[in-house]
């Protein structure tokens, strides 16, 4: 058990921080207010999540984040001098390039880098043992399902072992079934190698399901409502799907995000 | 059970009458352009034999391949040197056309300062420039090479420019976030993106090369040895000759094809593993 018990359990004061944003705002177009006053400390196993309706501002947050475009306002701080690029990114689309095999796209953050293949093989292939598609290494991205698309892009975004994750609405494109599986293999594969992730999305049940803190945001202007604790332990499985536990976090959850819409509305 | 069997045996007969199908559409695309051919060289022939038209007003088929064989060595050496300018030309229109692809690209004020002119140039009907080219510039063959990229090089560079600014915005976002330097992305993410764009224009370019080389020679004009196909049919007109035109027209064409052909297989080879166009659909 001892080795099952994750960082993110221990007590927040043992735990390093990763990130922290400090009342972060962004203004577009000098009058749209995406996002207002966004405060939240990440650390280091954290798994939290960013829910709310669209144009909540939690794609702009991540956005920000992953330094692709700058606040207006407010401050991100790196702890211990750690920039962007120690960063794995996963968008919706599996964002994959078409004409390269799939271990050359999980060898691209490597290459960008100035490593050869040679240099990091052993990387790239555990990266890809570990989402299950060590056998398709030299497959195409065409010749692969929705669902294998989405975990070549995990694979790639873990590969250099970074010390934050994003992600944002991956799995929401994909049939209920598969994406399901992806949640429960995504746990699976967060306790093995311990990654901190902040996972954006428009689903209460995936939310609870997944993190261990649930940032309920509001639209217009984007901002955050409430911060939901969910305290069921790691490692969860299937059967935490039907849990009294996940159906209690679920309604709490739910009637927060409800409260953040009618207050919206 | 038996209902069973029998819906399977109705897929079955589906598939059989689907494959039988996709075997005759297989056959009928090499069969039928044949057939066509026949028919017409056979309609050409009694046309000319029934009607007893003078083989200086319209040869018959055996004549034209008479004389084509008869000036082999005359007209083989001519559609060599159209060949080379029409390849030397394609060549060029491929440096040209991506090197200021990538230009434009990379420097927006380059593209806002030459894009118009490369579209006035476009525009321009080539026979109309030609005569100018042939007034100051004094070797031939830069005189034919010009006129041909001319012609050729707009398609490789409109098609590439448009191809190099189709990037995925999710992907240009990913290369940002690794820190990619400026080569890197257009190494790794905008020359691949624009591969099968720039094949596109290739093909068109190919076709474009053969014209221009042969409207070139037409306005150059000038015989004697190292002159090309288009050069020998104005002669043999001149000469009456009809025939020998026929040939000529025949090696052109045929070349044409050629060129299309082969850089159809080459776009093939370069995008079948991994581009949408190139991907056969199981149906």
């Amino acid at each position: 058990m001892s080795d099952l018990i994750h960082r993110a359990i221990l007590p927040l004061g043992q735990r390093r921080k990763v990130l922290s944003l400090a009342r972060v705002g962004k203004i577009f177009n000098g009058n749209v207010t995406a996002l207002r006053d966004m405060s939240l400390a990440v650390h280091e196993g954290d798994f939290i999540s960013l829910l709310g309706p669209s144009g909540c501002g939690k794609s702009t947050a991540l956005r920000l984040i992953a330094g692709l475009s700058n606040p207006t306002a407010g401050r991100i701080l790196w702890e211990g001098g750690q920039t962007r690029d120690d960063l794995g990114v996963v968008f919706q689309e599996p964002t994959l390039m078409p004409w390269a095999t799939v271990a050359q796209n999980v060898y691209l953050p490597f290459r960008l880098r100035g490593k050869t293949y040679p240099q990091v093989r052993a990387e790239v292939e555990e990266a890809l043992s570990l989402v299950g598609l060590s056998a398709f290494l030299n497959a195409y991205p065409r010749e692969l399902s929705g669902g294998m698309k989405m975990r070549v892009s995990i694979a790639r975004a873990l590969v250099t072992n970074p010390r934050l994750i994003l992600m944002d609405e991956p799995f929401a494109a994909l049939d209920e079934i598969t994406r399901h599986k992806l949640n429960t293999d995504l746990l699976a594969l967060k306790s093995k190698i311990g990654c901190t992730v902040i996972f954006v999305t428009h689903s209460v049940f995936e939310s609870v399901f997944l993190s261990d803190r649930i940032v309920v945001m509001a639209a217009r202007p984007g901002r955050v409502i409430e911060e939901v604790l969910v305290t069921a332990p790691y490692p969860r499985n299937e059967a935490f799907r039907t849990s009294a536990e996940y159906a209690a976090h679920c309604q709490i959850t739910s009637r927060a995000l409800h409260a953040a819409m009618g207050e919206a509305a | 059970m038996t209902v069973l069997t029998a819906a399977e045996a109705q897929v079955d007969a589906e598939e059989a009458r689907r494959a039988r199908a996709l075997r005759i559409d297989g056959i009928a695309k090499w069969v039928l352009p044949l057939l066509v051919f026949v028919i017409v060289v056979i309609a050409w022939d009694r046309t000319v034999v029934w009607n007893k038209i003078p083989h200086y007003i319209l040869p018959g088929p055996g004549l034209v391949m008479q004389t084509l064989v008869k000036d082999w060595p005359m007209l083989f050496s001519a559609l060599l040197v159209t060949l080379q300018i029409t390849l030397m030309a394609l060549a060029v229109a491929v440096i040209g056309g991506v090197g200021l692809a990538i230009l434009f690209n990379q420097s927006r004020f380059a593209e806002m300062s030459f894009y118009p002119y490369a579209v006035i140039l476009q525009v321009t009907p080539v026979v109309s420039i030609a005569p100018l080219i042939f007034i100051y510039v004094d070797n031939r063959t830069v005189g034919l090479l010009l006129c041909a990229w001319i012609v050729a090089f707009f398609p490789i560079l409109a098609n590439t420019t448009l191809g190099l600014n189709s990037t995925d915005h999710n992907l240009r976002d990913m290369f940002r976030i690794y820190g990619a330097t400026r080569w890197q992305r257009l190494r790794y993410l905008q020359l691949p993106s624009a591969l099968p764009y720039f094949l596109g224009g290739l093909r068109i370019a190919g076709g474009l090369s053969l014209i221009g080389a042969i409207v070139a020679e037409y306005v150059a004009g000038t015989g004697g040895i190292g002159s090309g196909l288009a050069f020998r049919i104005l002669e043999a007109g001149y000469r009456l000759n009809i025939p020998r035109m026929f040939a000529a027209l025949l090696l052109i064409a045929a070349s044409g094809v050629v060129i299309f052909a082969g850089l159809s297989f080459l776009s093939h080879m370069l995008l079948r593993k991994w581009h949408e166009s190139a991907v056969k659909r199981e149906t």
